[in-house]
This record gives structure tokens, C-alpha cells and sequence, in this order.
């Protein structure tokens, strides 16, 4: 609490015209003026109250700096040091803080403050910029009055080609005012370059992503996820493989931004959904300098590199999600990250057994990079609800699921060894009179998601270095 | 004017800084851009001799006016056509 002149003694009040209360005491704020040393700041029209001198605050500088919240505010004030404030209007108060035993003679015991205009919606922020000491230590880049900032935005490549909302002072404080985690937290080195990544630069970037301020500490993890040593961003982002950051979000979290869990559960129209993984790959690249055709060496790439992230259906799932299987709580909010490729459907509209479908989607699993080699990439099987419900109603519990997966993912080796079928490519000859696993253990995720309706599920599949010589799945606790 | 946050690593200045120049202008076409001021042409005519005696390929380009921008459908036509731009600025 401060901005009292030093050598000043007396009584300082807040009041605004548009408050009930403040109104009600204009003739005790004219009776202070005549026997008191009044100081008094209107929030909202300098000529009230009528017949005194009054400090026009209608920029709420005083406001802010005094940190009001409701007018009326009555404060006692020695040598420039607030010794005692009074809110709202209570008559005893007022007559002892003031010395003024009559003080509101006719006026009511009691009558509550308003919100000072200072707590309006949206003002916080702007006044924080406008009159606080910012925490933002970010380079300032001055938009010219002829210039457009959401063509500076493009041109100084900051975008991954979709427009950015300009991360303006306002906005980014706001969107740091959803953290408790220090503006200048430093999260790691966001690959390539190995810059220094911190919350602030975070905060920016999910500004430009779309993000709503609540979605700041689900980006916030997933950039801590990106950035553990053994998801090894760098390789996902320098493979000429498809892979991005898919980041699959968890626990109770999820529902409370809002995200989409159900129909079109991998695709557009929900904002946490769409801006979450985009806020990430906008940090990759601008603060981690990964752009296409730079470090990003992505042959081919695919639409989820400009952002990819979804929630996985929890609330009627038959299973324990992905991240309990992963050892967190369901309980817990949490992302999951995995270096995927594009998504790959699967259909079975007869399978009514739990064997029929584990051995069709084992199937089309095996495909999985390329039907001749194992061993090398991860998978996430995405298994919609009406998938779903031929386990549920046999009985099978994820783990038998897996189990049963698992058998039907083991092959000779000899029908996918180099040069079988006439193809050259597969795996090493040696390997030909062993039975052969299609994922190394942990390298199949499973997830539920997706719409009532549909007999489909869909692989995403992994990078072809998943595992600890390229990118190993990750989970990191959300922190609010 | 409005101001924004820098959302980079700053490890680059905050002026935008020119391409590169080409190493050399061998296997590149060059585009003459005459912005119709006076005897704009004189200073690209030269340019082109001593292009072509380089043997660098060249073309050449005109503004209908030095009063506005290029027009976009030329800007295009020069980016599709050539690898570098020498504007004639001045009468």
C-alpha cells in the first residue's frame, strides 16, 4: 500500500456517483471537507460530490495504486502511512475513525459499498499495465500507425500461416493472470536452438494461439512435457518422419476448459482442443526457432502439425484412462504427450466378440509405419465408444484387452524379414525364426474417445524412432 | 501505436534484416524493375549489357506508376519468374 504524499495526514476517500452508498453520504463527505483535512477521488465524475474539492480519478491511477475494491473507501492516513480503512458505509466506524461523534446523523446505521470501478471485468489487466510495475520482460516491438498488426505478425514469421491474435501487454498479463507460476519461471530449452524458455514466453504464445487465459496451465505442461530430455523434441521436430506433439489431456481439467472429448473428438471447432497443441508447436517455433524447411526437415508433415490435442473420454469409460494405466490418479490433471503421425481410421461394423475385434484391430495396427517392420514405432489406438462397448459388455478389462492385442501383434519373423514377398524392405534376416512383437512393451497407448455413434477407431501412429533412441512418451502433472 | 510482445527467443535483432545476398548470380535470373521515373531505363539498360556480358539472364519489369506501390499481380509475376530484384530508384 503506498502513493500518500509523505507529509501527508488525514483522511483520503474513494467514492464514485454510480454508488447507492456514496451518494447517500455526500452531505458526510461535505461535513469532513469543512472540519477535516479531506482528500477525495470520484471514480467517475469529478463535480461529485457537489460543493467540495474533489481529485478526479476517472483513470483510476489512485484506485489502482491504493488497491481499492469498493466505494466507498474511507482511510486514515499519518505521514503519508495508511493507518486504518473502512468499506461500504458503518456509522460507528466512520464516527470513531473520523472523531466525529454525530457524524450521519439521519442516515441509516449501515449501507454496503459498491465494486470499485477498478475490479470492473477486463480492467484489472489494462490498469496493471497501464499504472503497475509490469513483470513482463519481453522485447517490446512498436506496431506503426500505417501498419497492421496482424500482418507484422506474418511477416515477421510468427505464425504457422493461420492468423495469430496480437499478443499485446493486456492480453498476455492477462493470459499470466491464470498461473500462479512466476512470469520469469524458466520451463527449459525449447529445441532447436535451446533458447531459454520461460512462463512469460509461454503466455505469449498462447495469446497468439487463441488460447483462453484457463488454458495456460494445460500449455504450460505440455511445454514441460515437450521438453524433457526423452521426448527429445528436437528429433520430432528435425525427422523428415511425420511427427508432431500430439498432446492428449487428463482428468478433471479436461472438462472444466471446456474440451472435446466426443464427436469429432480428433478434429475441429473446439477451442481448447485447437489452440492448446497450437500454443506448442507456436512456442517450438518461436522461441525454439523450429520452422519448416529450417530445422523442421518434415518430407511430408501433416494437418497436426499445426497443433494437435484432444481429451480422452473419461466420464463413461469402460477403462482406466491412460494416464492412471501411466500411474497418476484419475484425480489428476495431466498431459500426455506423444510424438504421432497423422490418424489412421479403422472400421469394423460387423466385430460383435471381443476376440473378432482385438484380432481387426491388431490387424490394421500392424500397419502401423510399415507392415514389415517392428519393433520401432509407437502407436496410440484411439477406441471409440461403440468399439468400446463389445469389451465392456464381454467383460474385458483393458488388460486383457492388451493381453489379447498383444498375441495378435506377434508374428513370424520369416513372412516380414527382408525380401519376403518380394519386398526389400523389412526386417534384419536374422530375425526370421523368431516370433516377432509388433510394439516394444509401453509402446502401444490406449485411449477412449470419440462420439456415441460409430464403429470406428483410429490409430495415430508413432515416430519411427519412438522408444529411448528417439521419443519416449510423456506425462507431466498440470499445476494451476 | 499499439506495441506486442516479442513471443521469440530475441536471439534475433528486433529490426527485420534484409535476405541475404546471393553468393554469386550464376544459374539466377534477374529482374530489371523500372518504377517509370526519367531515365530509369538508361541506368537498366546498362545494367542488362553488363548482365548479359556476365551472362547472367535478366528480364525486364515496369510500374505502371513510381506514385504507388507495384501492383500485386506484377510483384507476382517477378517472384514467379525471377530469383532477384534490381529496382532503378531514381530519375
Amino acid at each position: 500500500m503506498a502513493s500518500f504524499d509523505k507529509d501527508f495526514s488525514g483522511l483520503v476517500a474513494i467514492v464514485k456517483r454510480d454508488c447507492e452508498t456514496c451518494r447517500l453520504l455526500e452531505p458526510v463527505f461535505q461535513r469532513l471537507a469543512a472540519e477535516r483535512r479531506l482528500q477525495i477521488h470520484s471514480q467517475d465524475d469529478p463535480a461529485f460530490p457537489a460543493s467540495i474539492a474533489v481529485m478526479d480519478d476517472r483513470a483510476l491511477a489512485r484506485s489502482y495504486r491504493l488497491e481499492i475494491e469498493i466505494v466507498p473507501t474511507l482511510a486514515r492516513v499519518e505521514s503519508g502511512s495508511e493507518r486504518e480503512r473502512l468499506v461500504g458505509w458503518k456509522r460507528d466506524d466512520w464516527r470513531r475513525l473520523t472523531g466525529i461523534a454525530d457524524l450521519g446523523d439521519g442516515l441509516p446505521a449501515f449501507s454496503p459499498g459498491c465494486a470499485s470501478r477498478t475490479v470492473e471485468p477486463g480492467l484489472p489487466e489494462k490498469l496493471a499495465y497501464k499504472f503497475g510495475d509490469t513483470p513482463l520482460q519481453a522485447r517490446r516491438i512498436k506496431v506503426a500507425a500505417q501498419q497492421d498488426e496482424h500482418e507484422l505478425a506474418h511477416e515477421r514469421g510468427w505464425s504457422d500461416g493461420l492468423p495469430v491474435v496480437p499478443p499485446t501487454e493486456e492480453r498476455v498479463l492477462r493470459m499470466l493472470a491464470a498461473t500462479s507460476r512466476s512470469p520469469d519461471e524458466v520451463l527449459g530449452f525449447a529445441p532447436p536452438d535451446l533458447a531459454s524458455c520461460t512462463v512469460e514466453k509461454v503466455a505469449i504464445n498462447a495469446v497468439m494461439a487463441g488460447c483462453k487465459p484457463e488454458y495456460l496451465p494445460v500449455v504450460l505442461a505440455a511445454v514441460e512435457a515437450a521438453l524433457l530430455d526423452k521426448f527429445c523434441m528436437h528429433g520430432v521436430l528435425a525427422t523428415t518422419y511425420f511427427a508432431a506433439p500430439i498432446v492428449i489431456v487428463h482428468g478433471p481439467i479436461a472438462r472444466a476448459i471446456g474440451m472435446n472429448s466426443a464427436h469429432n473428438v480428433l478434429g475441429q471447432g473446439n477451442r481448447a482442443n485447437s489452440t492448446i497443441g497450437r500454443a506448442l508447436q507456436l512456442v517450438i517455433r518461436n522461441v525454439g526457432g523450429g520452422k519448416p524447411g529450417g530445422v523442421d526437415r518434415a518430407t511430408l508433415g501433416q494437418p497436426g502439425k499445426v497443433g494437435f490435442c484432444f481429451a480422452e473420454r473419461e466420464q463413461d469409460s469402460f477403462w482406466e484412462s491412460l494416464a492412471v494405466e501411466r500411474g497418476f490418479g484419475a484425480e489428476e490433471s495431466t498431459v500426455t504427450l506423444f510424438a504421432g503421425g497423422g490418424v489412421f481410421p479403422v472400421g469394423d461394423q460387423k466385430s460383435r466378440e471381443p476376440e473378432s475385434l482385438t484380432r481387426c484391430l491388431a490387424l490394421s495396427l500392424r500397419a502401423v509405419y510399415n507392415a514389415r517392420i517392428y519393433g520401432a514405432t509407437d502407436a496410440l489406438l484411439v477406441v471409440s465408444p461403440e468399439n468400446m462397448r463389445v469389451f465392456r459388455d464381454a467383460g474385458w478389462t483393458k488388460a486383457r484387452f492388451r493381453a489379447a492385442l498383444d498375441e495378435a501383434l506377434t508374428v513370424d519373423g520369416r513372412d516380414i524379414v527382408a525380401g519376403a514377398g518380394g519386398i526389400a524392405e523389412g526386417m534384419p534376416l536374422k530375425l526370421a525364426e523368431r516370433r516377432l512383437s509388433k510394439f516394444r512393451p509401453d509402446g502401444l497407448l490406449i485411449v477412449h474417445a470419440g462420439g456415441g455413434a460409430g464403429m470406428w477407431s483410429a490409430i495415430i501412429t508413432g515416430w519411427g524412432r519412438s522408444g529411448d533412441h528417439g521419443s519416449v512418451p510423456v506425462t507431466v502433472k498440470i499445476r494451476e | 501505436m499499439a506495441t506486442l510482445l516479442d513471443p521469440t527467443s530475441e536471439l534475433q535483432p528486433a529490426r527485420r534484416m534484409a535476405l541475404p545476398r546471393p553468393a554469386s548470380l550464376q544459374g539466377k535470373r534477374v529482374a530489371l524493375l523500372d518504377i517509370s521515373k526519367p531515365r530509369g531505363d538508361v541506368f537498366l539498360d546498362r545494367l542488362q549489357d553488363r548482365l548479359t556480358a556476365m551472362g547472367v539472364d535478366s528480364r525486364r519489369y515496369r510500374k505502371p506508376t513510381f506514385t504507388r506501390v507495384a501492383p500485386v499481380e506484377l510483384k507476382q509475376r517477378i517472384a514467379g519468374e525471377c530469383d532477384l530484384v534490381i529496382e532503378a530508384l531514381a530519375d
